[in-house]
């Protein structure tokens, strides 16, 4: 069986000096589409999403003005101060960028959106917000950076804490959490994946795919915090999430400007094209699943759930979805620079219109 | 004829018994040895909401604006879809004054559940409309009584029973054009254009109006304390809502994004806009839409959506009432320290909490103008009528991006969702104006860009789009600390810094804001302030206090903050007498904080009660508090 796979592994970027920096197909150099040093705890698990931004972005060739990138309020939400440095980016407030997002969206939609959210900001205060944009099927890379606690408050249990989870100063989550990817996939998401910023290779696949999605895309990385709930007993710490990962599948991409093609043993991977001819390639590993089956799909994040099972990759997957702006059918042209000549009906249109009330 | 004011036209009863000859349909019928009012008549109809009276009072209102007598409409409804009590009052008169009045002349009572309280309610000698069913209640002899078997009317001309209850609304049209002198021909033109859609609808109501208007004349005594005749002061205007006037005025003001959650009174401001987005806003070329509108989940997200569509360049509004004001509080600090152009139309009503929802108030001014955490103060345009409504809900989005902050439309129930006769619209003659937007033709210009730095010196910055091009133009929107660079600052001298940047803009904001509207009398040395839908009830009041020898100037204003004419209208008077829809005089309380030298001298005068302001109350408070200085 013949399927497109992703490119060998690219050489180290650190070139030797008197060379050239490698660059991407822009001819833009890795530096380009980084941004300002983190402030955030040494050994942060968002750092390493970050850096997974930063590589992907830059490995993609998106061009860094064409981005906008969006956050709530928290720790993960400072972080897009740290990639695409030449993007203009949007620190919101708490649990509302999905609103903010829809309208920046309909506005402009030429822009690559990427939003960076937290567990906190997105499954708490900000959870009708977050399903609603995904409902809409908002234009937009949506990264959940989920440690399962409020890092910049010092620690307390979010709602995505899993049950039986300990806090760091011993009170144990006796409630359900809230599975953000579960609801994406009933709100007919399209694109929905799971990670461990542990696992960068897997996760810099899913971003490049999630860029060249169609709709929303939503990426929910478990990201230990290593300050607050790194610690024996909880289920989101770095220990427990590098030993409980579990991937369905190798998460491989080939984006459309490299296409290659190498044989594979029938039967051990699948295909899933994406809009703009990309496509992302999941080998198998040890699970039988497919990623196009919806009920399925909610079916083992239930069971991952009741059996407590770390499950990563594409959880589900399905381009038939019409994106918001697709929906609306607007102009192709970004509504924020029509002309002033197509924002104002004639004179004579107001007249017809007086005349209606006369 | 006897024109003018409540009190001055009670004239003698008609006599018992007199029947006076019909010589032709409908129209003024002069009696015999008394002189009837003419065009200065309140009629207010009781009725159950839901069961299509609103066509009826509607019908009623267009006949007389038909007939070329100035006239108003106010609907007092319940938060309700079907079946408790609502009345609309329905105000003609010849000289214009078409503020709430607070007692009706005619009386219609077609509703059980409230007839006591109307009964109670009526003032002494009024002509009392009652259906037949509802006549054993009346006990008050100093009444005008009709009594109309509008069930057993309505037999005969809607066969089908289960309309019979909407049809029987328009009997009273009928009834009332005998008995007021509506000319019979406008009762049919205004149902025609009432019913334009559902021709049979339009030749059910026509037969029902002319088959009660046939029986009240055979059947019932005529009135002949007032009555309606053909006049000319109509001409040329239109019969607008003010909601139906906002939504234009986003629609041409060049609005590209609407994002709205529900809410009375504001819901049909954003349906009236949709409306007209549909209609005038779709490429020619393509047909497609050149905007986008979203109904949201919540008001939180609704601004949400309008912040970030304004951050990305769009011209972008929501509209909503105080409930979501409260909702969009957090949203609107994040605008004004961010500087996002965005704009929210208050259409408002009596809170606190869900309040009464269908009643009046301008009761969210002072939470709007410094809506939010923080130092904060925003512009707010205040329309007075639906020709500004259109105006200044265009405007908005012209002064948000000019100053690049969160801009207020502050309109209310009376305002939005009666009918208010006015000047059709002019067009727009100010271009669309985009504020200072540095483009990629711009930034190759310059040798630096800092988002909140005040180049002009006049407190606004320039602002990039995000998409656009340009090594310079990226920037961080944050509504954290920062520098002029946009970047994170905690620095003592940059918070104060900026904060201070923003006052400077606010001083700009007075000079591009909408001036007030002076009017003065020879002599006056008290003034009055006003603004939204109290217009008319002032206007009115200041009539009524000069015939009792207090005249008075008025400023309407138009717009917060305040700038020059203002100052000056309350430095140049002895006192000032701040009329507004609410409790706390929230408006005088701006001004007293902008005039704290003037503050003794600037007084209020509220009206509450959820019913659209009267000019007795205004002639009342000032005459009250003027006896005791």
């Amino acid at each position: 069986m013949s399927v497109q796979v992703p490119p060998p592994p690219a050489a180290p970027p650190a070139a030797p000096a008197g060379k050239a920096a490698k660059t991407n197909r822009l001819g833009l150099e890795m530096k380009i589409y980084k941004g300002l040093d983190s402030t955030l705890c040494n050994g942060c698990g968002h750092d390493a999403i970050t850096n997974g931004i930063v590589k992907s972005f830059f490995e993609y060739g998106v061009e860094p003005h064409r981005v906008a990138k969006l956050s709530g309020i928290g720790c993960s939400s400072k972080t897009t101060a740290y990639f695409l440095g030449k993007s203009h980016g949007f620190n919101a407030v708490h649990g509302r960028m999905a609103a903010i997002v829809t309208g920046s969206n309909v506005a402009n939609r030429t822009l690559l959106n990427i939003g960076v959210s937290g567990d906190g900001d997105t499954a708490s205060i900000g959870l009708g917000n977050f399903m609603h944009m995904v409902r809409r099927n908002v234009q937009i890379v949506y990264i959940i950076e989920n440690n399962g606690c409020y890092g910049l408050t010092k620690g307390q249990f979010s709602a995505t804490a899993d049950k039986g989870s300990v806090q760091k100063g011993g009170d144990v989550n006796q409630m359900e959490p809230i599975d953000c990817c579960a609801l994406a996939i009933q709100m007919g998401c399209g694109f929905v994946a799971r990670s461990f910023s542990g696992d960068a290779k897997q996760l810099g696949a899913l971003i490049k795919a999630a860029i060249a999605h169609k709709g929303t895309a939503l990426l929910d990385v478990v990201s230990p915090c290593v300050t607050f709930n790194n610690h024996e007993g909880s289920t989101k710490s770095y220990p427990y999430s590098k030993e409980h990962e579990d991937p369905l599948h190798e998460v491989g991409f080939v984006p459309y400007f490299e296409q290659t093609t190498v044989d594979y043993e029938a039967g051990t991977t699948t295909s899933l094209t994406l809009p703009d001819g990309s496509h992302i390639t999941l080998h198998k590993l040890g699970h039988e699943y497919d990623p196009t089956d919806r009920t399925r799909a909610l079916d083992l994040l239930h069971k991952a759930n009741r059996d407590r099972l770390f499950l990563t990759g594409l959880l589900y997957f399905d381009e038939s979805a019409p994106s918001m702006i697709e929906q609306m059918t607007l102009v192709d042209e970004p509504l924020a620079t029509l002309p002033a000549s197509r924002l104002r009906p004639s004179a004579e249109a107001l007249a017809k219109v007086m005349e209606r009330f006369r | 004829m006897v024109l003018g004011f409540p009190g001055l036209k009670a004239g003698p009863r008609w006599p018992t018994g007199v029947r006076m000859a019909i010589t032709q349909e409908g129209g003024a019928r002069p009696a015999p040895g008394v002189q009837p009012v003419v065009n200065d008549v309140v009629i207010t109809v009781a009725t159950s909401n839901g069961t299509g009276s609103q066509s009826a009072n509607l019908i009623l209102m267009r006949t007389i604006f038909q007939m070329g007598v100035p006239v108003s409409g106010k609907n007092m409804f319940p938060s309700n879809i079907q079946g408790l009590p609502t009345w609309f009052t329905v105000r003609a008169n010849e000289e214009g004054w078409v503020a709430r009045k607070r007692d009706a002349d005619v009386f219609v009572a077609m509703n059980e559940e409230s007839i006591v309280d109307d009964l109670a309610s009526l003032r002494p000698g009024a002509l009392l409309v009652v259906n037949k069913p509802l006549a054993s209640h009346v006990t008050r002899t100093d009444l005008d009584v009709r009594v109309v078997p509008f069930d057993d009317l309505v037999v005969h001309v809607c066969k089908e029973a289960k309309l019979r209850k909407m049809v029987v609304n328009i009997m009273y049209v009928g009834v009332l054009a005998y008995l007021v002198g509506l000319e019979m021909e406008e009762v049919k033109g205004a149902i025609s254009r009432q019913f334009a859609k559902k021709k049979t609808a339009a030749a059910t109501n026509t037969e029902a109006a002319v088959h009660a208007y046939e029986w009240a004349t055979k059947n019932l005594e005529p009135w002949g304390k007032c009555t309606l005749a053909r006049s000319d002061k109509t001409k040329g205007k239109i019969i607008i809502e003010g909601n139906q006037a906002a939504g234009l005025g986003l629609v041409f003001g060049g609005l590209t994004v609407l994002a709205w959650y529900p809410i009375t009174p504001s819901s049909s401001l954003c349906e009236n806009a949709i409306d007209y987005l549909d209609e005038l806003r779709r490429d020619p070329a393509t047909g497609k839409p050149t905007y986008a509108v979203i109904q949201a989940e919540d008001e939180l997200a609704a601004i949400g959506m309008v912040v970030g569509a304004g951050w990305a360049g769009a011209r972008a509004a929501t509209s909503t009432a105080g409930p979501g004001i409260s909702l969009m509080s957090e949203f609107a600090g994040l605008a004004y320290f961010a500087e996002i152009p965005s704009v929210i139309i208050d259409v408002q009503r009596v809170g606190p909490s869900t309040g009464l929802p269908t009643r009046v108030s301008q009761g969210d001014i002072w939470k709007a103008y410094h809506l939010s955490h923080g130092d904060c103060k925003h512009p707010m345009l205040l329309p007075a009528n639906p020709r500004e409504c259109f105006e200044f809900a265009a405007e908005s989005l012209d002064l948000a991006e000019r100053l690049q902050t969160l801009v207020f439309v502050m309109t209310d129930l009376d305002l939005g969702m009666n009918n208010w006769m006015t000047e059709p619209f002019a067009p727009l003659t100010k271009p669309i104006d985009r504020g200072k937007v540095l483009d990629e033709a711009a930034l190759s210009k310059v040798n630096e860009f800092a988002r909140y730095k005040d180049v002009d010196g006049d407190g606004i910055p320039y602002r990039t789009l995000p998409g656009t091009n340009h090594p310079l133009a990226s920037y961080f929107t944050r509504g954290t600390g920062h520098t002029e660079q946009a970047t994170y600052s905690e620095k003592p001298h940059h918070w104060k810094d900026n904060l201070d940047r923003l006052v400077r803009k606010f001083d700009t904001a007075r000079k591009l804001l909408p001036r007030p509207v002076i009017e003065t009398m020879p002599g006056a040395a008290v003034g009055l302030i006003a603004y939204g839908s109290s217009d008319p009830g002032v206007q009115e009041a200041r009539a009524m206090l000069a015939k009792k020898g207090v005249p008075t100037d008025y400023l309407r204003l138009r717009a917060l903050p305040i700038d020059v004419e203002v100052r000056e209208f309350i430095k140049n008077h002895r006192v000032v007498y701040v009329v507004e829809q609410n409790r706390d005089a929230q408006a005088a309380s701006i001004l007293r904080l902008e005039m704290p030298e003037r503050a003794p001298a600037i007084r209020a005068v509220l009206h509450y009660s959820g019913l659209p302001l009267d000019a007795q109350s205004v002639v009342d408070g000032v005459t009250q508090q003027e006896a005791m200085s």
